[in-house]
């Protein structure tokens, strides 16, 4: 099964993990992600008033690339990127006026028509089915214990969402399939702060604190997600909660597709398992579930 | 504190131009305050969600000088929950709008540290520069 596949900026640069690991579990059920000949920054936020196309131009223009590839559908990893493609692909479907003029000032390029389906990978695993998923598994996670982390922009609002905003199930399905214990926790689905890194790094550490601390209370071992902003949210503010909360103990930020290639019987080396600021590898080799010398060099876990 | 506010044509204006550019009916606030339970962001906004609301409904213009707009993570968890489907986080990018459309902005990129440039990642950067400035 082929699908169309947008990377998004970050996939080819801080989450080249998450790629990489897509593209070998991908490969490992039978699925071909076809990168885009051409494609562009989706922007990464959505425009939210009534009257401003212009920050619609740059998703619709990745749309108009699909269609210009001759395809209908298009597959996406980033929840980021998920999100404004059909946020942008869905107002167009609802106002033809928003797409002439859009597809007027683009002036260039096919004039989109509004046929793409914007995925996200998990439907598509989900549309495979987590039973089929589950008989491609050569290495039971048997003993892990993961927090499935969804954030909010693959969640909400509901009619961009791929699963119920309230109670999501899609990952917890997916760990199970790969033979690992899920740990759902009612903070899955709590925003990390987002952008909001930027300009309040602290606000971003606390909820990073809540959403990690639950997981830990709800016996995880790890956490995974489906987007870079979220992995670098939760990653990167753990040295400082160390610093400034005594008992806090780390917890590895892991993508979903990361555990699913290790499951599936990827090699390390696709896993992109070095580049995080929590070192997943101590944990994975204490569930046996990694060769001694993947974790030379991974030095001492505080976890 | 009591704080007076005076209805008016002024203020109306207001409340009608926030409805206009954000594309919710903010009249229709119930003042349930969902969003402002359901908020992330709220330990450091000046304003509740609930409270902005208010203000935008009354069309008190003075909501234009609290942090909690630029404070919003869109995360849509007020939108999703609102009982009367409106749209919070429009009503918050409407207000951001509203100055950022005037060279208002909150964050100034020529402040941020280099470090900090180099630390987080463009998907961060993009985001924020986009949301917070002009």
């Amino acid at each position: 099964m082929r699908y169309p596949y947008y990377p998004g900026c970050t996939l080819k640069t801080h989450a080249r993990n998450f790629e990489a690991s897509a593209l070998a579990s991908a490969r490992m059920l039978g699925i071909e992600l076809a990168e885009l000949g051409r494609w562009n920054c989706c922007g990464v936020v959505s425009s939210l008033t009534a009257d401003n196309l212009m920050r619609h131009l740059a998703p619709l223009r990745n749309l108009s690339r699909v269609r210009e590839a001759g395809e209908d559908k298009v597959v996406t990893l980033c929840s980021m990127c998920f999100h404004t493609l059909k946020r942008t692909n869905l107002l167009v479907n609802g106002n033809p006026e928003h797409l002439r003029k859009m597809n007027e000032f683009m002036d260039g390029g096919k004039p989109y028509d509004g046929s793409v389906r914007v995925l996200h990978f998990l439907e598509v695993l989900r549309e495979m089915g987590f039973d089929a998923i589950a008989q491609r598994v050569t290495r039971p996670l048997a003993g892990l214990s993961i927090a499935p982390y969804y954030g909010c922009v693959i969640l909400r609002p509901k009619e961009i969402g791929i699963d119920d905003p309230e109670e999501p199930s899609v990952l917890s399905e997916l760990v199970a399939a790969m033979g690992a214990s899920p740990v759902d926790t009612p903070f899955r689905k709590l925003c990390c702060g987002s952008y909001q890194a930027v300009a309040d790094r602290r606000a971003a550490e606390e909820l990073a604190h809540a959403i990690i601390d639950r997981a830990r209370q709800g016996g995880a071992d790890a956490i995974i997600t489906t987007c870079p902003l979220c992995a670098f949210n939760l990653d990167s503010s753990q040295q400082r909660l160390r610093e400034r909360r005594p008992g806090f103990r780390e917890m590895p930020i892991l993508y979903f597709t990361q555990l699913l290639a290790l499951a599936l019987g990827a090699q390390e080396e696709e896993l992109g398992l070095d580049s995080h600021l929590v070192d997943p590898r101590p944990l994975l080799f204490s569930k046996g579930l990694l060769a001694p010398e993947a974790v030379q060099g991974a030095g001492d876990a505080h976890a | 504190m009591t704080r007076r506010l005076a209805l008016s044509s002024e203020s109306a204006a207001f409340s009608e131009r926030v409805s206009e550019l954000s594309g919710v009916t903010v009249t229709l606030c119930e003042q349930c305050a969902t969003c402002s339970g359901s908020c992330p962001m709220i330990a450091e906004m000046d304003l509740s969600p609930a409270e902005m609301m208010r203000r935008a409904t009354l069309g008190d213009a003075s909501v234009l000088e609290s942090r909690t707009m630029w404070i919003c993570a869109s995360c849509y968890a007020c939108a999703a929950r609102c009982p009367r489907s409106l749209d919070v986080s429009r009503v918050a990018e409407a207000l951001r709008h509203l100055l950022l459309r005037k060279s208002v902005e909150f964050l100034s990129i020529k402040d941020i540290p280099k470090e900090e440039l180099e630390r987080l990642p463009q998907i961060a950067l993009v985001g924020a520069f986009i949301k917070l400035t002009r």
